[in-house]
C-alpha cells in the first residue's frame, strides 16, 4: 500500500499534477488525485517523509530532467513538477522540523533595485522550491537595504540576485559590497544570474557563482552541498 | 476522406476586381486580335468547326493563325468543372479541388535532369589543426530510375507533400524515348501512394500509362471515379502558339477524360511583356484558350487552369523564379482563376542557386509564403528543387517539407470569439492575482495538442549550424521506412499487360 502511494506520487510529479483539479499529460489521471492530496495520504498512513521525498518526490523529479534533456519535456512541464515538488514540501515542512530533518538549505531571492525584470527570478524560485531548498522570494526591484536586512535577520545559506537590464546589473555589485561592509558576506553564498550578466562579470564584483539558468542554478546549490 | 491541405480564409489578392475584369477583357480582345498561331492541324480543325476564324500562314498549311470568339471562351469556362476530384491509390490522400474554395494543396515537382547527393566530409582548419569542421559537399549527377524510385519513396513519407510529380528525369542507359513513360508512371505509383501527376514523353505510350492506372485501380470506371493519374501538358508556347505535338498529346488525354492542367509558361520580358499588366492579358488568354480546345474536344473534362509566369534575368535573360515580380504573376493568376472558378495550378519555390544554403533558402520561404497566401488549388511548390528547376535535391525537399509545416502553422486561422476571449479574460484575472503572475502553467494543455508551434526541426546544439546534417538524418530515416507498393498480383498484370516497364523495377522478382 505505501508503496503504491509512493509510486503514484512519483508517477504525479511525472505528470506536473499538483492537485486533483490539474490536468497533467495522461489524460487518464484527470480528477484523480495530484501531488498534494497524495502526500497528505502518505502522511496519514504514517509513511516516512524520507521515503516520500527520495522515492516519490526527489525520484520523480529524476525522470523529468531527463525527459527536459531529452527533449521530450518543456520548460512549462519542469515548473509544473517542481511545483508539485514545492507544495508538497510545503505540507511536510512542519513534519520535517519535528522530526528534525533539516532543508537543502534557506535561499533567498530578490530582482535587484531598479529592475521589475521578474520572470527568470521566478522560474529560479519554483525551481529551486521543488529541488527541496527553503527559498524566500523578496521580489523585484528590491532595494540594496532591504536585501542586507534579510540576510542579517533570516541568514539564508544562499542568495541569488537577478537583473536584466545593464543598467541594473551592476546594483548586484553594489548589494555584495553592502554586505560587505555589514560583515555579512562570508556567511552567504551570493549567485547571480540574468539575461545581461556573465560569468567574467559575476567574478568582477566578487559572486561566488554564475548561474546561466534556472537548471544551472540548481546545480550550483546542489554542488553546496 | 481527402487531405485536408492548407485552407486560406481569406486569400491575399493584389487585384480588385476591376483590375480582374479589365485583364479579362484584354485576354478577350488578345483572342480575336492578334489571336493564335497553331502548329496544330487538328486544332485549329476543332476551333474552326466551332466557330473559330482560321487563316493559314503563308500558305505552307503547317501553321494557321486563329481567333477565338469570346463567346466560345466564355461556353467553355462555363463547361469546364469547378470541382476537381485528382484520385490516389490510398484514398486518403485524394485532393478535392474546388475553384472557389482557396484550399492549398502542395505538389512536388518538376522534372529535372540533374540529381545532386550530399556528402559530409571533414575540413581541417589550416591554422589550428584540433579544429575541425563537417561542411555539405553536393555533388550533381544525371538522375536514375532508382532515383526517381527514392524521391517518391521519401515524398510518400513527407508530411506536407500532398501530391507527387516525379521530380527527376530518368537517363539509365536502358531507358529510351519509348519505354520513359511506363517507367517513370511505375516507378512513381509504386513508391507513392499520393496522386500522380505527368507530362508524357512519348504519346505512343497514353493508354498504356492509362492501363496502368486502371490495373491498379480494378478497371476504367473505376479510374473515372479514382483517377489517380493526371497530366500536364504545355501545349501554349509563348506568346500565343499552340505546339504541334503537345497540343496533339492535350486532345488526346481530353478524349479519355481524364485531369488535365493547361498550362503556360510565359518569360516577362522575351515571350512576354515585362509589365504585369501586358503577361497577365497574355497568359490568360494563353490558359483560355488551352482551356477552350479541352472542352470543345470533351465537354466536361476536368481541367486546372495552369500558370507558370516568370520574370527574365536581367544578365542571362534566363528564368528568374526569384524574383519578386514572379510571385506577383503568379498571385495575379491565381486571383484570375479564382475570378472563373477554376481550379489554379501555380507555381512557387523555384528558386535560381544551385546548391542548398541562404539564397535558396530565402528565395523558396519568400514565393511559397505569399503564393500559398493567395490560394492556389495546386501549388506545385517545387520541393527540393534547385538551379530554376534543372535540378534536384532529396534533402533540400526533406527541409523544404519542415518549411512547409510552419507555414501551415502561420497560414492557420485565428481563434478569437467570445468563448475563448471569455476564457482568456478569466486566465489573465487568475494570474494577475498570483505572487509570481506568470501564465507558463496554462501551456502545457497546449504543449502536446498542437496548438503551439515547435522550435526548428533542424535545430542543431550550441552555436554549430548543423541544419543540413540533421535534415539529411531525418532523410535516412524517411528512406528506411517502408511504402506501400502495388500488390505482388496487380504487378505481375502490370508487368504482363504493359510492355517496356524495366524487370528490376518489379520488387517481386528482385526479391525471390
Amino acid at each position: 500500500m505505501s508503496k503504491d502511494i509512493v509510486a503514484t506520487i512519483k508517477e504525479n510529479v511525472i505528470q506536473g499534477r499538483k492537485t486533483q483539479e490539474d490536468e497533467g499529460i495522461d489524460e487518464n489521471l484527470t480528477s484523480t488525485p495530484g501531488v498534494v492530496e497524495l502526500v497528505q495520504q502518505a502522511l496519514e498512513s504514517n509513511i516516512s517523509p524520507q521515503v516520500i521525498i527520495t522515492e516519490g518526490l526527489t525520484a520523480g523529479m529524476q525522470v523529468v530532467g531527463d525527459k527536459y534533456a531529452t527533449k521530450e519535456y518543456f520548460i512549462p512541464d519542469m515548473l509544473a513538477s517542481a511545483e508539485a515538488v514545492g507544495a508538497a514540501m510545503d505540507i511536510m515542512r512542519p513534519v520535517l522540523e519535528s522530526a528534525n530533518v533539516e532543508s537543502k538549505g534557506k535561499f533567498a531571492i530578490a530582482t535587484v533595485k531598479g529592475d521589475i525584470h521578474d520572470i527568470g527570478k521566478n522560474i529560479v524560485a519554483i525551481l529551486l522550491r521543488g529541488a527541496g531548498y527553503e527559498v524566500h522570494d523578496l521580489g523585484a526591484d528590491v532595494p540594496t537595504e532591504e536585501v542586507v536586512e534579510f540576510v542579517r535577520e533570516e541568514k539564508p545559506g544562499y542568495l541569488g540576485l537577478s537583473a536584466l537590464l545593464t543598467t541594473t546589473m551592476t546594483e548586484m555589485g553594489v548589494v555584495i559590497e553592502a554586505l560587505e561592509e555589514s560583515k555579512l558576506r562570508s556567511s552567504v553564498k551570493v549567485l547571480v544570474g540574468g539575461a545581461a550578466v556573465s560569468n567574467e562579470f559575476a567574478q568582477e564584483i566578487g559572486a561566488d557563482a554564475y548561474c546561466i539558468d534556472a537548471f544551472d542554478a540548481v546545480k550550483v546549490l546542489d554542488s553546496y552541498q | 476522406m481527402p487531405r485536408k491541405g492548407i485552407l486560406i480564409d481569406r486569400p491575399y489578392e493584389r487585384l480588385t476586381r476591376e483590375q480582374v475584369e479589365l485583364i479579362h477583357q484584354a485576354s478577350m480582345q488578345i483572342l480575336t486580335d492578334p489571336g493564335l498561331i497553331s502548329f496544330n492541324r487538328e486544332a485549329v480543325d476543332i476551333l474552326h468547326s466551332h466557330g473559330a476564324a482560321v487563316e493559314s500562314i503563308a500558305g505552307d498549311h503547317q501553321s494557321w493563325k486563329v481567333k477565338i470568339p469570346e463567346q466560345l471562351v466564355l461556353s467553355a469556362i462555363d463547361s469546364a468543372p469547378k470541382t476537381v476530384k485528382l484520385g490516389a491509390r490510398n484514398p486518403d490522400n485524394t485532393l478535392i479541388m474546388h475553384g472557389d474554395e482557396p484550399r492549398v494543396y502542395l505538389i512536388t515537382g518538376s522534372e529535372t535532369n540533374i540529381w545532386l547527393d550530399v556528402d559530409f566530409p571533414t575540413y581541417v582548419n589550416k591554422a589550428d589543426s584540433t579544429r575541425e569542421i563537417r561542411v555539405p559537399d553536393f555533388k550533381p549527377r544525371r538522375g536514375t530510375v532508382d532515383d526517381l524510385c527514392q524521391s517518391a519513396h521519401v515524398c510518400e513519407h513527407l508530411e506536407m507533400v500532398d501530391g507527387y510529380i516525379r521530380t527527376v528525369n530518368i537517363q539509365d542507359r536502358d531507358i529510351t524515348e519509348e519505354n520513359k513513360d511506363v517507367n517513370k508512371f511505375f516507378a512513381s505509383l509504386n513508391n507513392n501512394t499520393k496522386h500522380f501527376m505527368s507530362g508524357l514523353t512519348s504519346l505512343k505510350q497514353l493508354d498504356n500509362v492509362v492501363r496502368m492506372a486502371e490495373l491498379i485501380v480494378g478497371g476504367k470506371k473505376a479510374l473515372g471515379d479514382n483517377p489517380i493519374i493526371s497530366f500536364i501538358t504545355c501545349l501554349v508556347k509563348s506568346p500565343l502558339q499552340f505546339v504541334d505535338d503537345t497540343t496533339e498529346t492535350f486532345i488526346e488525354v481530353c478524349r479519355r477524360g481524364l485531369p488535365i492542367v493547361v498550362s503556360a509558361s510565359p518569360q516577362a520580358g522575351t515571350t512576354a511583356p515585362i509589365k504585369e499588366a501586358g503577361i497577365m492579358a497574355q497568359i490568360n488568354a494563353e490558359v483560355l484558350a488551352g482551356i477552350t480546345l479541352g472542352q470543345l474536344v470533351k465537354p466536361g473534362t476536368p481541367v486546372l487552369y495552369g500558370s507558370v509566369p516568370v520574370r527574365a534575368r536581367m544578365d542571362t535573360l534566363g528564368d528568374s523564379y526569384g524574383s519578386a515580380e514572379t510571385s506577383q504573376y503568379n498571385i495575379d493568376c491565381v486571383q484570375m482563376a479564382r475570378f472563373y472558378r477554376l481550379p489554379n495550378y501555380s507555381t512557387s519555390g523555384v528558386c535560381d542557386p544551385k546548391i542548398p544554403g541562404q539564397q535558396s533558402s530565402i528565395e523558396r520561404l519568400f514565393s511559397n509564403i505569399v503564393v500559398a497566401m493567395s490560394g492556389p488549388q495546386f501549388l506545385h511548390c517545387a520541393f527540393g528543387l534547385l538551379d530554376c528547376n534543372s535540378v534536384f535535391c532529396l534533402l533540400q525537399a526533406v527541409l523544404d517539407d519542415a518549411h512547409f509545416k510552419m507555414i501551415e502553422f502561420f497560414l492557420r486561422q485565428p481563434r478569437i470569439d467570445q468563448l475563448e476571449l471569455k476564457a482568456m479574460l478569466k486566465q489573465i484575472q487568475d494570474v494577475v492575482a498570483t505572487q509570481q503572475k506568470l501564465y507558463i502553467s496554462y501551456i502545457r494543455p497546449l504543449l502536446r495538442s498542437g496548438e503551439i508551434s515547435g522550435v526548428y526541426p533542424f535545430e542543431g546544439s550550441g552555436e554549430a549550424d548543423d541544419v543540413f546534417e540533421i535534415a539529411y538524418e531525418r532523410m535516412k530515416e524517411l528512406l528506411a521506412r517502408p511504402v506501400e507498393h502495388i500488390d505482388r498480383k496487380t504487378t505481375a498484370r502490370i508487368f504482363e499487360e504493359i510492355p517496356g516497364i524495366l524487370p528490376r523495377l518489379n520488387i517481386y522478382e528482385t526479391e525471390s
